[in-house]
């Protein structure tokens, strides 16, 4: 048997007001909420509604034979709650088929694994309470923002009671060895890694709407036939991509979920595959190898590593600066005030780093950059500005707060 | 591809970013194989003085970046003498040894592009009508002749009456014409006294007549005409042989003077817009302005950005910076069109929280007084530094010597001078209504008018050094590849479409 696995990512930040350094201990609205309503509005209406309805019915059609799991980070949580709560009631809908699953991460799709790991404990366990409070299961199996995977990430997984992570199916890391199987990550003792197809991924997460593609339009029916194609002692096929692939990123008229509605019953003609969920798969698969994650893998760009967070020198220091301020806003929120650690996390959202990337420009594809900001370095100037207002706010309470402790 | 080049001024002889601009784009399509000749009106003190001298063919040198004395049309080192060329022409107050007459010498396939053509012609790059007026009545007292008189022959002949057709819609072109009638091969030295005055316009139209004599000796299949100046003159040859124009406009009036417009150089501009088979501007910005103001077909209109020369030793200037304090430098004219004003009342809010950071506004202009005055007014007098006019070497060390240089131009077609200071590693920022901006990713942009955003991010480069590092660094590698070839590129192909 090979089991298909569908894992989709639903994520929205806290976009940052325009801040300017003026704002700078005047105002501590520092999130725009009007643009973050209207982007969750809009997404939940053309993506994530429609495309719920859309596994619903297959859920139902294939009398749970077509089963898919989600990560929602707690950021988009908060904000489907606070703007569009019949959206998160169809995802808990969906939660009732019991076909399914959704996984852990991080409350605030942070890199904190990477730089904080007390931090990085503590945005997974919320996370966990909060998808068993509104589905009904805690996770068991992790994704890590972005897919950001290297041993020592799946060792703190392990250590938090994850059975199973999640992880880009990248060719530098594979060499000759197959996507298509289960790994255990070096220096893991019991954690699990399943990997992203990313060529059967990219096929409709990417290239499905792309008129310049030698398969393109692409029908259920081909797709299935690929996916039969593959070799018999395949265990898993990842098929990993952001949920905004439907509706989204790839329009209605595309095709795309025209695509998705017939996908699962020409996958199904064939009996040597199934849809499984990614703890389904990690409870009979044991890992073949041991893979050797010494640097962090992403599923980002052709690259896969860190550079579109981290890549340069306005992303590092912003980044070092943010997780310099983690103890004493956690500190804070220990003594009884918990605002500046509420306002810091959604800081550590990596989105923020993201609208910092430059790489695009080194060979002029500023068609790549897709932020709200005008530039990269007006988005550095905005989060440096609330990071500095934050800062010196969480001092001063630091001092008020101290006599009465 | 053989081009008929019509400019303003060629290297060595500059005073403005035209003369910079046209030396960059031709040595880009010397390399791409194109064959120039390129004609700019000079002044010669001798008034036998043969009407069209070969300048210097491949000798010339051009300026470079950022060693270029010139900071932006007109600012803070007009008039100072081009970096070193060989020179084979003489300055007006030197007159010629013995002028070269045309032979077919020029045309020698082996020399190199271009091949630069003097016409006797008293224009002067960057005139108004009112420094015209001055500048011949400053000739009067001395022996030097205004006017060079043009040939009586039947190519001039026709050359003129194509010059007439050109003119005849226009309000000016009676005075004009009349004009060169009179100086066409007329025996005596023009009067200055004449009864319709020496005019800016009359000797725009006498360019234009000898430019079309000449014409009818060169051999070439697209004629490319600079800026206003040479409209008339590029139209005239195309009626005349009817080859196709390519316009290339550097600064509109709009520019130039805001809404206080002169008409006749502004009705010179559209006249030259509505009627030419391609307009290259050097900017989205300027095209824009050119499709509103002038009515310009958008078809026709092709961007084509400016590029910079690039040196390859530079001088360093580490040790320049002798004072502690960040320095904000505001460097150009201090005119209307650069924005001053903004510049101070960005320097004021930023020295309510930084009371420490110097401004400095560098160059000369008729706001400059008004400037002083708004400075102390705001109260901001000891922070604020007014250097004057910089030349040379001293526009490279204020540059080194600044934290950030400001460009918060109000209207800016182009804008040369944040690329010399990035590459003197000075972070800039520059306002979005300028040319400049539209190729730059490592600069800060500002809306002029946004003074709150422009303290903003002056504050943010003063306090965040990660950000100054990105914009140094980034910035260096961004103006390299900011290279000639590829706008010559870009200029022949739109040849291409005209020409098969």
């Amino acid at each position: 048997m090979t089991a298909i696995v569908f894992y989709f990512q639903v994520h929205q930040p806290y976009r940052l007001r325009r801040y300017s350094f003026f704002d700078i201990g005047r105002d501590q609205r520092y999130f725009d909420d009007t643009e973050n309503a209207r982007i969750v509005r809009r997404v939940a209406e053309k993506c994530y509604r429609p495309m719920n309805a859309v596994l619903h019915s297959l859920v139902d059609q294939h009398e749970g034979r077509f089963r898919c799991s989600f990560s929602i980070s707690g950021t988009a949580l908060d904000q489907m709650e606070q703007w569009t709560p019949e959206t998160l009631e169809s995802f808990q809908a969906l939660a009732r088929t019991g076909c399914v699953e959704f996984l852990g991460e991080t409350s605030h799709h942070s890199l904190a694994a990477l730089f904080d790991p007390e931090e990085f404990a503590l945005q997974v366990n919320s996370h966990a309470d909060r998808i068993e409070q509104l589905f009904g299961r805690r996770p068991t199996v992790f994704r890590n923002t972005e897919l950001v995977v290297s041993n020592d990430v799946a060792a703190q997984a392990e250590r938090l009671g994850f059975v199973g992570i999640l992880g880009e199916g990248a060719d530098h890391v594979l060499g000759w060895r197959s996507a298509h199987r289960v790994y255990r990550p070096e220096g893991c003792e019991r954690i699990k890694l399943l990997l992203r197809s990313y060529r059967f991924s990219d096929d409709i997460a990417f290239r499905f709407s792309n008129r310049a593609w030698s398969e393109w339009p692409l029908t259920a029916d081909r797709f299935a036939q690929w996916v039969h194609g593959s070799p018999a002692d395949d265990r898993v096929i990842g098929l990993f991509m952001d949920y905004e692939t439907f509706g989204e990123h790839q329009w209605a008229d595309t095709g795309i979920f025209e695509f998705m509605k017939h996908l699962p019953e020409q996958v199904l003609t064939n009996d040597r595959f199934r849809f499984s969920l990614p703890s389904e798969v990690l409870a009979v698969e044991d890992p073949i190898a041991r893979l050797d994650l010494p640097h962090p893998v992403s599923w980002a760009d052709t690259e896969r590593d860190l550079t579109a967070w981290l890549g340069n020198r306005m992303q590092t220091a912003a980044n070092a600066a943010l997780y310099e301020l983690g103890p004493r806003v956690r500190e804070l929120a220990a003594a009884g005030v918990p605002e500046f650690v509420h306002d810091w996390r959604r800081l550590t959202t990596s989105d923020h780093l993201y609208y910092m990337c430059t790489k695009w420009f080194a060979d002029g594809d500023v068609h790549k950059y897709f932020s709200p900001y005008a530039s990269p370095h007006d988005a550095f100037i905005a989060f440096m500005n609330v990071l500095d207002d934050l800062a010196r706010r969480s001092e001063r309470a630091t001092v008020t707060a101290s006599p009465s402790s | 591809m053989k081009v008929l080049m019509l400019g303003w001024e060629f290297p060595p002889h500059i005073s403005g970013g035209l003369g910079t601009a046209c030396f960059g784009l031709t040595q880009g399509l010397a390399h791409t194989g194109t064959e120039v000749v390129f004609v700019v009106p000079r002044t010669y003190g001798d008034e036998d003085a043969a009407h069209v001298q070969i300048v210097g063919c491949n000798q010339v040198t051009g300026p470079t970046m950022p060693e270029s004395t010139r900071v932006e049309e007109g600012a803070a080192s007009v008039d100072t003498p081009g970096p070193t060329g060989v020179e084979s022409t003489s300055s007006p107050h030197d007159p010629p040894e013995d002028p070269q007459p045309l032979t077919e010498s020029w045309m020698d396939p082996g020399v190199t592009s271009p091949r630069v053509l003097a016409v006797s012609s008293s224009l002067q790059p960057y005139q108004t009508a009112e420094s015209y007026r001055e500048w011949v009545a400053s000739l009067e007292d001395s022996d030097a002749p205004a006017e060079a008189r043009l040939p009586s022959t039947p190519a001039t002949r026709r050359a003129f009456t194509a010059v007439e057709q050109v003119l005849a819609p226009f309000g000016w072109s009676e005075g004009a014409v009349r004009f060169v009638r009179q100086t066409l091969g007329g025996p005596d030295r023009f009067e200055l006294s004449g009864s319709y005055g020496p005019s800016l316009m009359a000797e725009v139209a006498r360019f234009a007549t000898a430019v079309g004599e000449l014409a009818q000796r060169i051999d070439f299949d697209v004629i490319h005409a600079h800026d206003w100046m040479t409209f008339p003159a590029g139209l005239a040859v195309a009626r005349l042989l009817g080859k196709p124009l390519v316009i290339h406009v550097h600064a509109s009036e709009y520019d130039r003077s805001g809404e206080d417009v002169n008409w006749e150089i502004r009705d010179l501009e559209e006249m030259g817009i509505r009627q030419a088979d391609r307009i290259v501007c050097v900017s989205h910005y300027t095209a824009n302005i050119l499709k509103h103001r002038y009515g310009a077909d958008p078809t026709r209109l092709r961007v084509v950005h400016n590029a910079v020369t690039h040196r390859e030793q530079r001088e360093h200037y580490h040790l320049e910076k002798a004072i502690e304090e960040p320095i904000v430098l505001f460097l150009g004219r201090v005119t209307f069109q650069k924005g001053p004003e903004y510049f101070l009342e960005a320097a004021a809010r930023v020295i309510q929280i930084e009371p420490g950071v110097k401004f400095v506004m560098s160059g000369s202009g008729d706001m400059l007084p008004r400037m002083v005055e708004r400075a102390a007014l705001l109260g901001i007098a000891r922070h604020v530094h007014f250097t004057g006019f910089l030349r040379g070497r001293d526009v490279e060390r204020m540059y080194a010597m600044a934290d950030l240089y400001v460009m918060p131009s109000v209207s800016e077609p182009f804008g040369i001078s944040p690329l010399e200071a990035m590459a003197l590693d000075c972070p800039v920022i520059v306002s979005r209504q300028s040319g400049v901006s539209e190729i730059l990713t490592n600069a800060l942009k500002v809306d002029f008018w946004d003074v709150e955003d422009l303290a903003n991010k002056i504050l943010a480069l003063l306090r965040y050094p990660a950000l100054t590092q990105q914009l140094t660094e980034e910035g260096r590698n961004e103006i390299r590849r900011v290279r000639w070839d590829a706008s010559a590129q870009r200029v022949v192909g739109v040849y291409r479409e005209l020409v098969s």
